[in-house]
């Protein structure tokens, strides 16, 4: 089964769900999807190792055939190309690797080449491998690490897919072609206005799905009363209690530091079992 | 000079919009940009009669003529995004929007139009003009919206005279965060003392220093881990980066929160104290 846990809003407690429900259930593996920012690695005691690069294609321009008639620049829906007399400026920032250029140039000017953007990694424990990725500095599309990334799931296997946070690109990618979506939250009106849009990504997606309030206790009840209404199961509660904080900033998971959490999490993973 | 400010942190929830907006309050006359447009959340602290609604298109979708479509297959050989099914169905969601397949259809069956991503706003609020929007669900281009979100402020602070533009910035390092600093005189680096906090901060420094941008830091709930904190000064002291503010952990920000107040217009207390010492260093540097 594919479990992603996703949040519109950033540091609700994705990560700490994820690791903590991978840590609580038998036969589990992490994959860390935020490629911007990942941290489920802090949680495991063993550094990450890196498996491979990640590129995407690019165009080069053989200038010796180009004669700058600007087909390319103008096809190019990303503006990562312009031809400015005669000279070929390229912006690798902005390409999506779609290969447009180099199909339409009529002069088969353009061939193609690896644009590094980042690496995956591997690591965990003894009992759960972790994959993540990083995506290089400077480097705005995430979205082709995270797809390469999630073919590492293995299917015989609870896949815990920790997204990365909103509601664009990058956390679409990590949402979709999973079993459930777990939705981290907490109790505050940011917290419940960034579930509501995460809510019409998910529906959108059609994957079935679930709340976990985090932090519960910190704010007030309208994020359980928006999921009664609109009838969408609350899957868990996690306090909101300064020890959980202390461990966590010291990469530390609750099941460790506070074994008694293991049943909350193994009873998550039960409700999931039954929805699913 | 017009002067433009991004509040980021890397990691989310280190507490961006929470400082953002008690930085709207006491800012003199700002403009103020909400670029976190795939989970914005300004709006709620500052209450905006929208004043000015427009559609953001992004980028063209591919669409398909079934009818016209002879099934050849050169649309799903030559997409590289998945938008297309071994049996030629198209799902317009997975669409990047490169238009390759309208490129390679020989009968012309696919056509790219354009589709509404989502809404940018002008508005008043009681701290000057917000320039917000709203991505629709599961929408690309995120970044191009920040970029206009930020043009449109620019408009405003032009018309209206105003010198100073404060953009919370969303989370990560990718195309918002980007889009959000660039060109911009200074970013305030916002870091909670976790582990997770301090690596992702890391990070963003890292893309600050990218594009050149000259970055502040502030520590935001020190006391949840004071060693992480000190190791955050250190950091920052042997990077060059001031720290200008060490804010404790307080409910009160929840408290504000959840009766729609910034910090320093419902109490005036420790925390509110500490955002107006860190505000003032940050103007300063500002200046």
């Amino acid at each position: 089964m594919k479990i992603s846990v996703a949040s519109g809003k950033g540091g609700t407690g994705k990560t700490t769900i994820a690791v903590n429900l991978a840590l609580s259930i038998d036969n589990a593996m992490l994959i860390d999807c935020d490629v911007e920012g990942p941290n489920s690695h802090i949680f495991f005691k063993e550094p990450m190792v890196k498996l491979k690069d990640v590129s995407i294609p690019a165009p080069e321009f053989d200038l010796d055939k180009c004669t700058y008639c600007g087909e390319c620049a103008e096809f190019c829906q990303y503006n990562a190309i312009a031809i400015v007399g005669e000279k070929v400026l390229f912006f690798e920032e902005l390409c999506h690797g779609c290969g447009g250029c180099k199909i339409i140039c009529p002069e088969d000017a353009i061939t193609e080449v690896d644009h590094h953007i980042g690496i995956i990694e591997k690591g965990g424990s003894k009992d759960i491998v972790l994959y993540d990725g990083l995506l290089n500095i400077g480097e705005p599309f995430g979205v082709p690490l995270i797809r390469e990334l999630k073919q590492f799931a293995d299917d015989s296997k609870t896949t815990i897919f920790d997204s990365p946070p909103g509601t664009a690109c990058p956390a679409v990618e990590a949402m979709r072609d999973t079993d459930f979506c777990i939705l981290v939250t907490e109790p505050t009106p940011f917290g419940l206005h960034d579930l509501t849009l995460t809510v019409d990504v998910i529906r959108e997606i059609g994957t079935p799905f679930g709340v976990v309030v985090n932090r519960d206790g910190i704010g007030d009840d309208r994020v359980e009363r928006y999921c009664v209404n609109e009838n969408i199961p609350l899957l868990s509660k996690i306090p909101n209690d300064l020890h959980i904080a202390r461990l966590y900033s010291r990469g530390v998971s609750i099941v460790e530091g506070l074994p008694e959490y293991k049943a909350t999490f193994a009873g998550l993973h039960d409700k999931i079992k039954e929805m699913v | 000079m017009v002067k433009e400010l991004a509040v980021i942190s890397g990691k989310g929830g280190c507490g961006k919009t929470t400082i953002a907006a008690s930085f709207a309050a006491l800012a003199k006359d700002p403009v103020i940009a909400d670029a976190d447009v795939d989970a914005a959340d300004m709006h709620i602290l500052l209450d905006p009669q929208i004043k000015k609604t427009e559609t953001f298109t992004g980028l063209d979708v591919a669409q398909k003529d079934d009818d016209a479509c002879t099934d050849c297959g050169e649309c799903f050989e030559n997409c590289r995004y998945g938008a297309f099914d071994p049996d030629f169905t198209l799902h317009p969601e997975k669409c990047e929007g490169c238009a390759v397949c309208a490129l390679v259809c020989p009968v012309d069956a696919i056509q790219m139009v354009e589709r509404k991503a989502g809404e940018a706003y002008i508005s008043d609020t009681r701290f000057g003009p917000l320039v917000h929007a709203k991505l629709h669900a599961a929408e690309e281009a995120s970044g191009k919206l920040v970029a206009l979100v930020r043009q449109r402020a620019k408009e405003v602070a032009k018309e209206q005279g105003k010198e100073l533009i404060l953009i919370d910035g969303p989370p990560g390092t990718g195309c918002t965060v980007i889009a959000s600093l660039t060109g911009v005189d200074l970013v305030l680096v916002v870091i909670e003392p976790s582990l997770s906090g301090i690596h992702d901060s890391k990070r963003v420094i890292e893309v600050a220093r990218h594009f050149k941008i000259p970055a502040l830091v502030c520590i935001n709930k020190f006391d949840i881990n004071e060693e992480n904190t000190e190791h955050i000064l250190e950091f920052c002291k042997d990077e060059g980066i001031d720290v200008v503010g060490k804010i404790p952990y307080d409910d009160t920000a929840t408290k504000a929160m959840l009766v729609e107040k910034t910090v320093v217009e419902f109490s005036d207390g420790p925390l509110a104290q500490t955002i107006k010492a860190t505000w003032k260093e940050v103007e300063e540097a500002l200046s």
